[in-house]
């Protein structure tokens, strides 16, 4: 153990600049919650006192509802497509190798390295080129071009994490592909799945740029919050709403990083 | 085939060619299994970029689209002063971004993934976290930390340090450059750690064996190893924030405009939708040249250190 430890020696002004780097990552967004709170129009200190009236508030705007159940719509539709999409692009570059497969991958993955307000005014122009209507629908299209590069980093480290020969031994005895799938694959990367659909479903919730160039007259969550900035006096309520959307996407998105990263071996870190 | 295949002169290669393509066939099925996804994604990429290059050589001519194929608006998008001063604003904004957010980045990561030992996986999921979440949320943050009757101001004068709120806080390529760097954070931090984790820990006892000390261990082999992840992060961050409008359309103020910000007046107040399809492509292009230039130059670099 000895002569590791030179390399691993505990190193202290390292460890508190992470938990300052940590604190840096986290403080800032606290605020919001803090001042929905607050019984104050205007953002700032000293509190003036505790209040659940803006998050009371909440329940009286009838548009905010509506943007909420198609943020709902749209993140439900994007978070099943991208990740069905995603498995056959993860499978196809663990299971295979192929000259081809890898920039396949690459061009896959490319809405990473794209800024969105380009790709966001170019499926503008396309869908308005074509005649067709600014819906729930391009809004989706456009999520599922955000999300799919993420889905399939996320089904990457799981399929790469589990033993091939398991499949191998399930044709062996006879299952075809489809059963193979469905009673081998399917189990072992479920974790992988279900983390892919939350998180997919997550980052099209909270999606704002693609959402504003390709909302007609419905709208979502994040656009709708981004109208809303405009009236000062409106800005508490619109605290306790980012309060509740960042409380619930902590939750969901916690619960699929643990399902997700939670057996995945230690050599394949992956995103 | 295999059965007609000794009829014909050239059956023998063809059935060699069939063998081929049987011994082959992991690589047919795994074609056919990326497809779906690679022509989906192709196919929603090249369509809207594609029709966009088209409108970028239209003219609007008041409520019309003059479809007359011209270069005029990207004569415009070039030569005209403003967008070349957002433009490089914008490219200067983006490479601090970077350079401030990988450099905080790189002893975080180097933490998680030489120094922590049994809650990595705690560390990472809270690194992850925040940045699944809205990113619009995150940029507000920043304006009601740094705004006029923000959190530091407001704090500063109950604490009795000031007596009128310092106006530099916000609206400013400065609190562009903060705010980015927190809203971009993990997306430095995952790609590095990556790269730092695959090291093998072997060669570190090597060169210390071999007489190198904490300091030249860590430039000759710790840091050429993790470039990759370096690279990747770099670009990551780079490209998207130069394109990025939420920020500056928050925080940046009259100063603090970028580029996007522009391309989106043209798609909704100015309403001259060719002109800002040219400037989006233009942006793109030279976003393009340069990201192809930073990592052929540090591929070289790396060559003549190795």
């Amino acid at each position: 153990m000895k002569d590791v430890s030179y390399i691993h020696r505990p190193n202290r002004p390292l460890a508190v600049y992470a938990i300052l780097y940590l604190g840096f990552l986290y403080l800032p967004v606290l605020f919001l919650p803090l001042f929905s709170f607050n019984d104050a129009t205007t953002i700032a200190f000293p509190l003036k006192g505790f209040t659940l009236r803006w998050y009371e508030q909440l329940a009286e705007i009838p548009a905010l509802h509506g943007a909420l159940l198609n943020s709902l719509k749209v993140g439900a539709v994007t978070a099943v497509v991208s990740t069905f999409l995603g498995i056959f692009a993860a499978k196809a570059v663990t299971r295979y190798t192929a000259p081809g497969l890898r920039p396949a991958m690459a061009i896959i993955m490319v809405p990473l390295v794209i800024p969105e307000v380009i790709l966001g005014t170019a499926l503008l122009i396309l869908v308005v080129q074509l005649g067709m209507e600014l819906s729930l629908v391009s809004i989706t299209v456009g999520h599922i071009i955000v999300t799919v590069p993420f889905a399939v980093a996320m089904l990457i480290s799981r399929f790469e994490g589990f033993d091939k020969s398991m499949e191998e031994a399930s044709s062996d005895l006879g299952e075809n592909a489809w059963w193979t799938f469905w009673r081998v694959t399917f189990p072992l990367v479920f974790p992988g799945i279900l983390a892919s659909l939350l998180v997919t479903f997550t980052i099209s919730f909270d999606e704002f740029i693609m959402a504003f160039f390709l909302s007609g007259t419905e709208t979502t969550l994040p656009v709708y919050m981004w109208s809303q900035l405009r009236f000062p006096a409106r800005l508490p309520s619109v605290l306790a709403l980012g309060a509740l959307i960042l409380l619930a996407s902590f939750f969901v998105v916690t619960f699929a990083e643990w399902i997700r990263r939670r057996g995945v071996s230690r050599s394949q870190p992956g995103l | 085939m295999s059965a007609r295949a000794p009829r014909t002169e050239s059956g023998p290669r063809r059935f060699a060619g069939f063998r081929a393509l049987l011994s082959r066939s992991d690589a047919v099925r795994g074609y056919v299994l990326i497809s779906p996804t690679f022509i989906v994604m192709t196919a929603l990429m090249v369509a809207p970029v594609a029709m966009a290059v088209v409108y970028s050589l239209w003219t609007q001519s008041y409520l019309d689209i003059d479809k007359t194929l011209t270069l005029s608006n990207y004569a415009e998008a070039t030569t005209e002063r403003m967008y070349r001063v957002l433009l490089g604003r914008s490219l200067m904004i983006s490479g601090l971004v970077t350079l401030v957010t990988v450099g905080l980045a790189y002893p975080m990561a180097y933490f998680v993934a030489f120094h922590v030992k049994r809650n990595k996986l705690i560390w990472l999921i809270m690194i992850t976290v925040p940045f699944w979440t809205s990113y619009l949320l995150r940029v507000f943050a920043w304006k009601i930390i740094l705004g006029f009757n923000g959190v530091v101001n407001s704090g500063l004068k109950g604490l009795g340090l000031i007596d009128q709120p310092l106006q530099f806080l916000l609206y400013n390529p400065t609190s562009v450059v903060i705010t980015l760097a927190h809203a971009w954070a993990a997306f430095a931090i995952l790609p590095i750690y990556v790269s730092l984790e695959k090291i093998d820990r072997s060669l570190l006892e090597a060169a210390t064996d071999l007489g190198d000390g904490p300091v030249r261990r860590f430039l000759r082999v710790t840091l050429p190893l993790s470039l990759p992840g370096i690279i990747a992060a770099s670009l990551i961050i780079f490209i998207p924030t130069v394109g990025d409008y939420v920020t500056p359309a928050l925080v940046g103020g009259a100063e603090g405009r970028m580029i996007a910000n522009i391309i989106q007046a043209q798609f909704g107040k100015a309403n001259n939708w060719p002109l800002g399809a040219a400037i989006a492509i233009s942006t793109m292009a030279v976003v393009t040249v340069i990201s192809l230039a930073y990592v052929w130059l540090t591929r070289k670099a790396t060559e003549r250190i190795a």
